[in-house]
């Protein structure tokens, strides 16, 4: 008993040591800008350099087309296949995954290919048609952890009673999905949100070959060429990171469940 | 012409039929019951009748109209459903609402009539709970409001009470059929419960097999079952094997005994064999008065079943169950004790 107890403390701090050190070490360097004292001033030189607001603020703005975009592509889709098509659903589940099988730079060369400016629908030649071509590689990107929150939604309330309730009481689809059943699932959608915002923003290949100004390669930049402005980005990106799994916890706890008691 | 009429509906899931050429006429304001095992296509009828289900044959016709392939926010009935369905995201108030607001109703009148149909459940305070916060009993009471708010034409209740305990079941039932005969709103009610469907209902549709066996008033499917199935689903039955001796008189042997019988031998030739049944509260032990017909029995088993006594008595190979009152006088019978069991020659049925 004690000795495995003893174990698994052992085993836990050599955990948390793994996992903080290096953001401790990292926290220690970005504060290391003046010689022979500590402050903010990695902190200052970054918020100050235009650039970083700039791609911030870009990938900001794609993270929430992304989640608009996806969440009108995934909510109907996985809603219809629970709805009128349960036996599709391993193949939706395939399908989705796929963005983790495939390697994120072979799925940009494939969107290259399709809609390079000598391409059918040539979305390159233009600077927006270039960023909505991210964005919907984003939401490729996005595909698996979105789907996985909105369907384990789903499978929490009875999407079909509910739907058919609805139904007899004269609401057409529009009307369930946006007042029966989103509402139902906002807990789902925001940690699918929160998941799709964290991805967004700290993606690099995509807005690297597509050649956008987004804070991924501007961390790359950065992260070369500089020495203590890299590690106060590194905390930054993290922070938010966190902020967003932060966020998921706080949404996904407030959700209400249907009462199951039979008094 | 009646209000509600299901003619020749038929359903097929691929290859197996699950409803076969189900016909019924259900008058205005008429309480009916659909009552049949698990599985029998109860369900699927109502889903018909809501639009939930294309039917693969046949018509449903409301007040006149062919609905039979509309959709069903475009029909004007309501539905509720075992898992009370209520919206989780709205109060009991927004639930109720549901309906009206799609209609396009005025904000003061969905009020009004919220209030009212609140008091209707008899819940008048609990318009701002969640459904969350709500007994299963309470829930299902506000699932009733929402669709009874739109003022359906008819109202469809798919098994409302299985999922409650056993006393709000019959507060409910009652509470149920009381709202129905204020209203006067047309109803199918689709349970497996024979004392739920016979108790509220104006007619009983008992269905088997995707059929519908049998239409009738509670007493008409009590006491005059026309099927052996029917007679046996609806309450506890003696079920016996007997032989026609004189159809035109109408004289049967039971284990070797004449036994007169009131009607039903008329399509039967002499020395078939026939089934009959006989209700155990149909049968008297020892009466003062004698009936048309006895039985000598012996007793095999006495069950104490508070105001009722269950007694098992047998003749020659059948055995058969007589109830009978716990009277504080009577006499206490045993196992093995001697007994004649009576009956009225109008008391035997004789099963198709
Ligand atoms: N969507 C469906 N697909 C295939 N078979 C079904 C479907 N719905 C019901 N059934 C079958 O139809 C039969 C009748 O079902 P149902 O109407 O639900 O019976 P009940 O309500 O009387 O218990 C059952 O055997 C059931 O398995
Ligand atoms: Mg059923």
């Amino acid at each position: 008993m004690r000795e495995s107890r003893i174990g698994a403390w052992i085993a836990m701090i050599i955990g948390t040591l793994y996992f903080l050190l290096p953001l401790i070490a990292t926290f220690e360097f970005s504060l290391r800008l003046k010689r022979g004292e500590y402050s903010f001033e990695a902190y200052r030189v970054v918020f100050s350099d235009p650039r970083f607001r700039d791609s911030f603020s870009y990938s900001v703005t794609q993270a929430l087309a992304t989640i608009a975009v996806g969440l009108i592509i995934v909510v109907p889709t996985a809603y219809w296949v629970r709805l009128r098509a349960p036996q599709l659903r391993p193949l939706i589940e395939f399908i989705t995954l796929l963005p983790l099988v495939i390697p994120a730079i072979v799925i940009v060369f494939g969107y290259l290919r399709i809609f390079n400016s000598s391409s059918l629908i040539p979305l390159t030649d233009t600077s927006l048609g270039t960023d909505a071509l991210l964005m919907f590689g984003y939401v490729t990107l996005a595909l698996p952890y979105l789907y996985r929150a909105i369907d384990t939604g789903l499978q929490a309330i009875d999407v079909r009673t509910l739907t058919e309730s609805a139904e007899s009481l004269g609401a057409n689809t529009f009307t369930i999905l946006a007042h029966v059943i989103l509402p139902n699932i906002r807990a789902a959608v925001l940690s699918g949100a929160f998941l799709t915002f964290a991805i967004v923003i700290g993606e690099f290949t995509f807005a690297a070959l597509l050649n956008r100004p987004a804070f991924g390669p501007y961390l790359q930049l950065i992260g070369a060429n500089r020495a203590y402005e890299p590690s106060a980005l590194a905390i930054m990106a993290f922070l938010v990171t966190w902020a967003c799994m932060g966020l998921m916890q706080l949404f996904g706890r407030g959700v209400r469940m249907p009462a199951t008691d039979t008094r | 012409m009646s209000f509600l009429t299901l003619s020749g509906l038929v359903k097929r899931f691929g290859s197996t039929t699950v409803v076969h050429g189900f016909d019924l006429a259900v008058e205005r304001g008429e309480f009916i019951s659909l009552l049949g095992p698990s599985g029998c296509g109860k369900t699927t009828v109502l889903r018909m009748i809501a639009g939930f289900e294309t039917p693969s044959a046949g018509h449903i016709i409301i007040d006149g109209a062919d609905i039979t392939r509309k959709r069903p926010a475009e029909r004007n009935v309501g539905m509720v459903f075992q898992a009370y369905a209520l919206f989780p995201n709205m109060n009991v108030a927004d639930n109720i609402a549901f309906g009206m607001k799609i209609a396009n109703m005025p904000q003061a009148a969905i009020e009004a009539r919220v209030t009212e149909m609140l008091a209707l459940i008899k819940l008048p305070d609990l318009a701002k709970r969640y459904p969350y916060q709500l007994s299963g009993g309470q829930q299902q009471r506000v699932a009733l409001a929402r669709a009874l708010a739109v003022k359906p034409q008819v109202l469809l209740l798919d098994e409302p009470l299985s999922a409650l305990d056993a006393k709000i079941r019959v507060s409910l039932r009652e509470e149920i059929r009381a709202l129905q005969q204020e209203l006067g709103i047309t109803t199918i009610f689709v349970t497996h419960d024979q004392e739920e469907a016979l108790s509220m209902s104006d007619r009983v549709v008992v269905m088997n097999d995707g059929r519908a066996e049998q239409i009738g008033t509670p007493h008409m499917i009590y006491n005059h079952p026309k099927t052996r199935f029917v007679a046996s689903f609806v309450g506890t039955l003696n079920m016996l094997e007997a032989q026609v001796e004189d159809p035109a008189n109408g004289i049967i042997t039971l284990a070797g005994h004449r036994v007169r019988v009131a009607s039903g031998l008329d399509r039967l030739p002499p020395s078939a064999s026939c089934m009959v049944a006989l209700r155990p509260e149909a049968l008297a032990i020892n009466p003062a008065e004698p009936a048309a017909n006895a039985l000598p029995c012996t007793i095999v088993d006495v069950q104490f079943l508070g105001a009722i006594v269950r007694i098992k008595a047998r003749c020659g190979d059948h055995i058969l169950s007589v109830d009978t009152f716990n009277q504080t006088g009577a006499p206490a019978w045993s196992r093995g004790d001697a007994i004649a069991l009576h009956f009225n020659s109008d008391e035997i049925v004789v099963l198709a």
